[in-house]
């Protein structure tokens, strides 16, 4: 069959892509074009001398990175302000109330953190080469203010010396055993992002009753995440009920006794976004240390050393460690997280008293 | 008595008398520095969220079983911590006061070290010891009497562990208060009880122990203000054994979503109850000036112990293991040690530690800078600040001192955290935004060291005679030459010695410190916080054994020019 355009059809045809072209840019977003570390951003941020990074990541790593990116950019000092994702976020906007402006790029184990950021305007849209080309749609902003710098899984783990593989628990479920009471480690969503998006998909998939049984074990309460595979590998407590993967990892490839439990009913699944303030004192500086941490060499390295896993599409997993794809994880879901944060800190509090 | 004056009396002049200037002045600072906070703190009180007045905070205090457990749980600390420091210390201020125990100035000593160490430090090092099951001590206990390895002897994390930590730090305020009442009380009432015919038994029972109930009675109340306001500790131990006290209850209301309100709310108890319980102390003491009555005193006859002095001194050593001793050792161990729950061996000695706070920690040098220029600031300008109003005072020199002294000691009754959050309520917000500069830390520093600098600079200078002063003024000099001249020499030791005392507390500050500081204001204490929230025990370590030096070095300092060291009461935090 022949088609025959009219005249009207063209116009038709030409209206409707002169639409597209003007509502492309608040339908497809707008993300700024990718930038590559130039010559000229190396200079720049070597002007400014020093950049201020806000974290949730374990400390020792986060210095490492922080050291990795001095190395690569003489002259250029990385502050680390380390402290629980929760505990950024309060920083963050008591800092923003008084006017104070130290914070030049910030991440946080709490991806829910970003929807309320992006929604009070403090992100500056900034879109490494790299996010632009090795990132999946899920793991960048749309309107390029943030990108996963890490993923991770909230795990169980336990102590080896302590607890052969055969007895040891393999699902939340079982922590409820009246033989782990006294035996658990265990942090804590006020200070942790990482255990407040995990409470929340647990609590989701498996039911508050888990916590509150679980809050009758004469738990010990520790407040990071990254504390859990600590006193597991110091020998104080048998198992951990949650904690980072990366530290079970690190301490398990440092030779100390620790091992990851994958829970039965599925692994929390955490992401770290990055991103850079609109109030950075160091602009140029953040930018060059936000393209640094999503790059490829960056990634790697937190994944070797680290033990965390990367969105970068070119990384490749550490022989001898379960793959994503052979673990049951849990569904993230930042938005329902910002919306219930403040209502699962006080239920927590509620059932573990702290 | 001659004094050389260097201008003749031709050259007489008149000046205008400053001091008036001056005690406004001071006057106006100390109300900046005291009523605003507390004003702020009491507004915040009694408003809701929207600013209107309202009781609901309190209502709500008093309903939630959240906020009204700590309270209760507060209350039981800071008894049995009272109770347990009364014990131990009060026989141990007699040892050392009234009896041939040998070593007794070396015991006095290590009770101001266990004084100078701050109680957030000791509470980690009790961590390394005593955690049930990577605690050295129940390593030690394990293989001693080979029981299980889930099996333990002693619990930090929990209700009694608690009490116990707090305890090793708050017994030298009892025992302070002991030696120093016994060292005051002359040996003229003993001895009239033993020549008729009183055994040294019912001397004691009959003489002695009535002239110190009152300073035990005061250092009770003390320890009890002490237990009850303290933060680190509770914050380090109490959370993981899941349960909160007041100040941590305090401090956790300012985390996301932050009320302001509530924790003003419940630190108006805190506030009041010290209040109340320093009118209790100060009456107890008031009355102690009968002791001292009686002409010419002779030193007191010290009671022999025989074969039990030994037994004495080792009770004591015993006592001294735990504020010193053992979390010294145990800090050192974690220090150099790759695991910090295990012994030092060849295998596992490392400098890594060290390597990381001093060279990779990014946090480390600003903190260490932050500290000491607040230290240094602190404790020129709380000095400063006490000497002119101690003078003003105790010369009696304008109308008004009597108020002038009421505000300089008046912070005593303030808590640190209580302090912490009136700051932050008064200089976060317009017309004063101090928060997020170490203006703020230093106004909360000063204010917290005011009472000791200043009770410390008035008793130094009630020692002077005022006739020295008075002769120079006969000879012409104005007031503050006559104090440039006579009075300035003469007070340099004191002077020095408060400077380093209010360094010394302002370092270990931690409970202000944690409700003010931001990331470019972090200080030392806050730092160590940080850590142990993220289970870092080994930088705690190394940077904890930095702090002890620095303060020991510091106290020992003070202690060469003989001058204050027990007599003065650093504040817990």
């Amino acid at each position: 069959m022949k088609t025959k355009f009219t005249r009207r059809d063209v116009l038709k045809v030409g209206t409707a892509l002169t639409a597209a072209a003007v509502f492309a840019e608040p339908i497809r977003a707008a993300a700024p074009p990718a930038e590559a570390i130039t010559p000229a951003l190396i200079e720049a941020a070597r002007k400014e001398g020093k950049v201020v990074h806000y974290t949730s990541v374990d400390l020792p790593l986060a210095e490492k990175v922080a050291k990795a990116f001095e190395a690569k950019y003489p002259g250029i000092a990385v502050r680390t302000e380390r402290t629980g994702a929760e505990r950024v976020f309060t920083r963050i906007a008591q800092e923003r109330s008084s006017n104070i402006h130290a914070c030049d790029v910030v991440q946080s184990s709490d991806a829910a953190h970003f929807v309320v950021w992006k929604r009070e305007g403090l992100l500056a849209p900034y879109v490494p080469e790299d996010v632009a080309k090795h990132y999946p749609a899920a793991h960048k902003d749309a309107d390029g203010l943030f990108a996963s710098y890490r993923v991770f899984l909230c795990v169980m783990a336990r102590n080896t010396d302590l607890v052969k593989a055969e007895d040891a628990p393999k699902g939340y479920r079982d922590l409820l055993d009246p033989k782990w009471a006294g035996k658990i480690v265990k942090a804590h969503p006020s200070y942790s992002g990482t255990i407040l998006t995990a409470t929340y998909q647990t609590a989701r998939d498996i039911g508050w009753d888990y916590f509150e049984k679980l809050a009758k074990q004469r738990i010990m309460q520790v407040q990071s995440a990254s504390d859990p595979p600590k006193k597991l590998a110091l020998g104080e407590r048998a198992i951990m009920a949650d904690g980072i993967e990366y530290g079970v990892f690190q301490a398990k490839e440092t030779g100390k006794p620790v091992d990851v439990i994958y829970p039965a009913e599925g692994s929390p699944l955490i992401i770290g976004p990055n991103g850079i303030l609109k109030s950075a004192p160091n602009p140029n500086a953040a930018r060059l240390l936000q393209n640094f941490m999503l790059s490829a060499e960056c990634q790697q390295f937190n994944v070797d050393l680290g033990g965390l896993r990367s969105a970068h599409g070119l990384i490749k997993d550490k022989p001898g460690r379960t793959p994503m794809k052979d673990i049951k994880v849990m569904k993230d879901d930042a938005a329902a997280v910002e919306k219930e944060s403040e209502q699962i800190k006080a239920r927590y509090t509620q059932y573990f008293k702290v | 008595m001659t004094i050389a004056v260097s201008d003749p009396p031709a050259r007489m002049t008149h000046g205008f008398d400053y001091t008036k200037l001056v005690l406004y002045g001071i006057a106006l600072v100390l109300c900046v520095l005291i009523v605003l906070p507390m004003s702020w703190l009491i507004y915040y009180a009694f408003v809701d969220k929207n600013g209107a007045f309202t009781f609901g905070n309190f209502v709500t205090l008093v309903n939630d079983p959240t906020l009204l457990d700590p309270l209760i749980t507060t209350f039981t600390l800071a008894f049995s911590t009272s109770l347990i420091c009364c014990i131990v210390a009060a026989p141990m201020g007699w040892l050392v006061a009234r009896t041939d125990m040998p070593l007794r100035r070396t015991v006095r000593l290590l009770v101001t070290a266990s004084f100078v160490t701050p109680p957030f430090l000791g509470a980690i090092a009790w961590e390394l010891l005593a955690a049930p099951n990577s605690g050295l001590l129940n390593k030690i206990y394990r293989v001693v009497t080979g029981a299980a390895a889930d099996e333990h002897l002693l619990n930090i994390y929990s209700f009694s562990g608690l009490i116990f930590v707090i305890a090793c730090y708050t017994f030298p305020y009892v025992f302070v208060l002991v030696a120093n009442a016994l060292d005051r009380t002359p040996g003229e009432l003993e001895d009239a009880s033993s020549i008729l015919g009183g055994s040294t038994w019912v001397t004691a029972r009959r003489v002695t122990i009535p002239l110190v109930l009152p300073a035990i009675l005061a250092g009770a109340l003390v320890a009890f203000l002490q237990a009850m306001t303290l933060f680190g500790s509770p914050a380090i131990l109490a959370l993981p054994a899941g349960f909160h006290t007041m100040t941590t209850k305090i401090w956790s209301l300012f985390q996301y979503p932050p009320k302001p309100e509530l924790a003003a709310a419940a630190s108006l108890p805190l506030l009041i109850l010290t209040v109340l319980l320093l009118r209790a102390e100060h009456m107890i003491l008031g009355r102690r000036s009968y002791a001292v009555l009686g002409g010419k005193n002779s030193d007191p006859r010290l009671i022999r112990l025989g074969w039990m002095r030994w037994a004495a001194l080792a009770l004591c050593f015993i006592v001294l293991l735990n504020p010193v001793f053992l979390p010294y050792a145990a800090l050192f161990n974690a220090t150099f040690s790759k695991v910090a729950s295990q012994f030092i061996t060849f295998s596992n000695f490392t400098f890594h530690n060290i390597h990381f706070v001093l060279f990779e920690l990014s946090a480390t040098k600003l903190a260490l800078y932050n500290t000491f220029v607040l230290g240094i600031a602190t404790a020129t300008i709380g000095t400063v600040v006490a000497v002119v109003i101690s003078y003003l005072t105790t010369r009696e020199a304008v109308s008004g001192h009597r108020a002038l002294g009421f505000l300089a000691t008046a912070p005593v009754a303030i808590p640190g955290i209580v302090l912490g959050v009136g700051l932050f309520l008064s200089y976060t917000r317009p017309p004063f935004v101090l928060y997020g500069t170490l203006w703020i830390l230093l106004l909360a520093f000063l204010t917290l060291a005011m009472p000791a600098a200043y009770q410390q600079m008035q008793s130094a200078l009630k020692a002077i005679h005022p006739e020295l002063e008075d002769a120079s003024r006969i000879l012409g000099a104005t007031r503050l030459k006559a104090l440039r001249q006579i009075t300035a020499p003469l007070l340099r030791t004191s002077v020095i010695a408060t400077w380093c005392f209010v360094f010394v507390g302002t370092i270990r500050e931690l409970s202000a410190a944690v409700m003010l500081f931001t990331s470019e204001t972090k200080v030392i204490s806050v730092l160590i916080f940080d850590l142990n929230e993220s289970g870092d025990l080994a930088a705690i370590s190394v940077l904890g054994l930095i702090m002890l030096v620095v303060t020991s070095g510091i106290v020992a300092l003070a202690n060469r020019l003989r001058l204050g060291g027990g007599s003065v009461r650093l504040r817990d935090n």
